[in-house]
């Protein structure tokens, strides 16, 4: 079985902090943040970047049938979210009136634990949004 | 260099608890073989398309075991992955083995073992055709994937669910004239539209099975194929496109960039518009993928995929007859196998042998595969080859 301790230290900057990047050519963000612009590519000139913890929705579904490490919280929403510089995020939708959770709502990023722990008792945190009104 | 397809093989699709993955796939190999009038000496090298065995049945290394399961090393044979889209790569490595001029006469194949795992263990096989890192590890699923794109769909167009089902009846009343497809079952909107949601809006009877299976085709160059007096059909144009595995590295939910681009490749290579395609084979893993690809395809307007499919644009006597095999819903996703299957229809349909659900007078077909939510594209136009 995989140790997905190494993975997740590594990505503790992007999934604790949203940390991605952003290019003073083009005026892009992106995250994950990428090793180059894909646009400028080598005339880009990628800075380090917290993405802003606000955005709306562009897409929902929800998951009736979980993945594995995902069976004590299903049925749960996921939404696909941009956040305010553009960027992209997919995310758990949590503490929301399920009626508010709609294409366009505007949400906010909440800290919270991402899945169960696995067989090491490795426990992930990570990023959800949540509806604001 | 032209290439031409001079035989085709598939299994049976389906739950083959009697059969081992490397006896799928010699099935399907010798049965192309055998349909090519050639004899397996005469092969000189094999792609094999295969997404997922190392985590299905902890088989890898696959290029060696289809040469050898042949009986036919020590030629080269190579294994192709790209997810759903494994088998369309393999036949495109295969036609460019034969347009570099390298070889001329090449076998495919492709190949998937499905049913050795619980549905639990299939869905994470299957998850790693995305993005694990920034989608799995948040709790998506592949049906949940095509859900956030069907719900665009819906938003942007209108498109609604009993449209989606129509897709899911319209592939299932086709494999009932398919003997290798896995369901020989009609279903009705209703029962589709009763049965239990998977990640809303998709439902059970709007996803894809789990399947066992394997596909093989026999290529040769237009001039080999010539001189040997084969008939077959020929491949005028192979095009793959790629995109980010993620949903959210994408510019627009509510098309496959990888199938456009792929598409617009592909037909000015033909030489074709897409009004001039017969038939086509589309990747249809859930519903909503099969509206998504004949707008991105060209067959219909952006928008218009969901209406058309309730309309019976798409059925078998239809404007345009999309997967007259049943497709990936009804007869059946053995995942790396599909993308030859897909070949396999296009070859039986053009060659005059596809039986009840023969396409009168088809003369140019399509097929379309996808790997994962639309990260590969590959696009394959089809015509007939008379020597």
């Amino acid at each position: 079985m995989q140790n997905i301790a190494p993975l997740n230290w590594r990505r503790f900057p992007e999934r604790y902090l949203l940390k991605g990047n952003y290019c003073e050519n083009c005026k892009q963000a992106f995250f994950p943040p990428r090793a180059i612009c894909p646009n400028c590519r080598r005339k880009g000139k990628l800075v380090s970047m917290e993405m802003p913890r606000t955005g709306k929705i562009i897409s929902y579904t929800k998951v009736y049938v979980p993945p594995e490490g995902f069976k004590n919280e299903a049925p749960y929403y996921l939404a696909i979210i941009e956040l305010e510089n553009g960027a992209r995020v997919l995310s758990q939708i949590v503490d929301s009136e399920p009626e508010k959770i709609k294409i366009g709502a505007k949400v906010k990023k909440v800290f919270r634990r991402i899945g169960e722990p696995d067989k090491y008792g490795t426990i992930t945190y990570g990023y959800k949004f949540k509806v604001v009104e | 260099m032209g290439v031409v397809i001079v035989g085709a093989g598939i299994t049976k699709f389906g739950e083959h608890w009697d059969k081992a993955f490397r006896e799928l796939i010699a099935e399907a190999g010798i049965k192309a073989i055998q349909s090519s009038g050639l004899r397996g000496e005469q092969i000189e090298a094999i792609y094999g398309g295969c997404m997922a065995s190392g985590r299905l049945i902890g088989q890898e290394h696959i290029g060696a075991l289809i040469a050898d399961q042949l009986g036919l090393n020590p030629i080269p044979s190579t294994r192709c992955e790209a997810a759903c889209a494994s088998g369309s790569v393999a036949l495109r490595m295969a036609c460019l083995a034969i347009k570099s001029g390298l070889h001329s006469i090449v076998a495919v194949g492709g190949v998937e073992k499905m049913t050795e795992l619980n549905t639990e263990g299939v869905s994470f096989a299957l998850g790693g055709a995305g993005d694990q890192e920034i989608e799995l590890f948040h709790g998506a699923t592949f049906p949940s994937l095509y859900a956030l794109l069907a719900r665009a769909h819906m938003h942007a167009y209108g498109t609604t669910e009993e449209q989606m089902a129509s897709v899911a009846v319209k592939n299932h009343a086709n494999a009932m004239l398919n003997p290798n497809a896995q369901f020989h079952k009609e279903i009705t909107i209703e029962q589709v539209m009763n049965s239990n949601y998977v990640a809303e809006p998709i439902k059970l009877l709007d996803c894809s099975p789990i399947t066992d299976g394997a596909a093989a085709l026999i290529l040769c160059s237009k001039d080999k194929a010539k001189e040997l007096g084969l008939k077959g059909v020929e491949i005028v144009a192979s095009e793959q496109a790629s995109d980010s595995l993620a949903l959210t590295g994408r510019k627009s939910l509510t098309e496959l960039r990888a199938t456009r681009i792929a598409a617009q490749k592909a037909y000015e290579k033909a030489g074709i518009t897409p009004s001039k395609v017969d038939f086509a084979e589309v990747h249809d893993c859930f519903t909503i993928a099969e509206i998504l690809a004949i707008e991105d395809l060209g067959f219909f307007k952006k928008g218009e995929g969901g209406i058309a499919s309730e309309k019976g644009k798409t059925s078998l006597k239809g404007k345009i007859p999309i997967n007259p095999s049943g497709g990936l819903k009804a007869k059946g996703h053995p995942v790396g196998a599909t993308g030859v299957a897909q070949a396999v229809e296009a070859y039986l349909q053009l060659m005059g042998l596809a039986e009840q659900r023969q396409i009168k007078n088809a003369k140019i077909g399509l097929t379309h595969n996808v790997g994962g939510s639309g990260a590969t594209a590959v696009v394959t136009i089809y015509k007939r080859f008379k020597g």
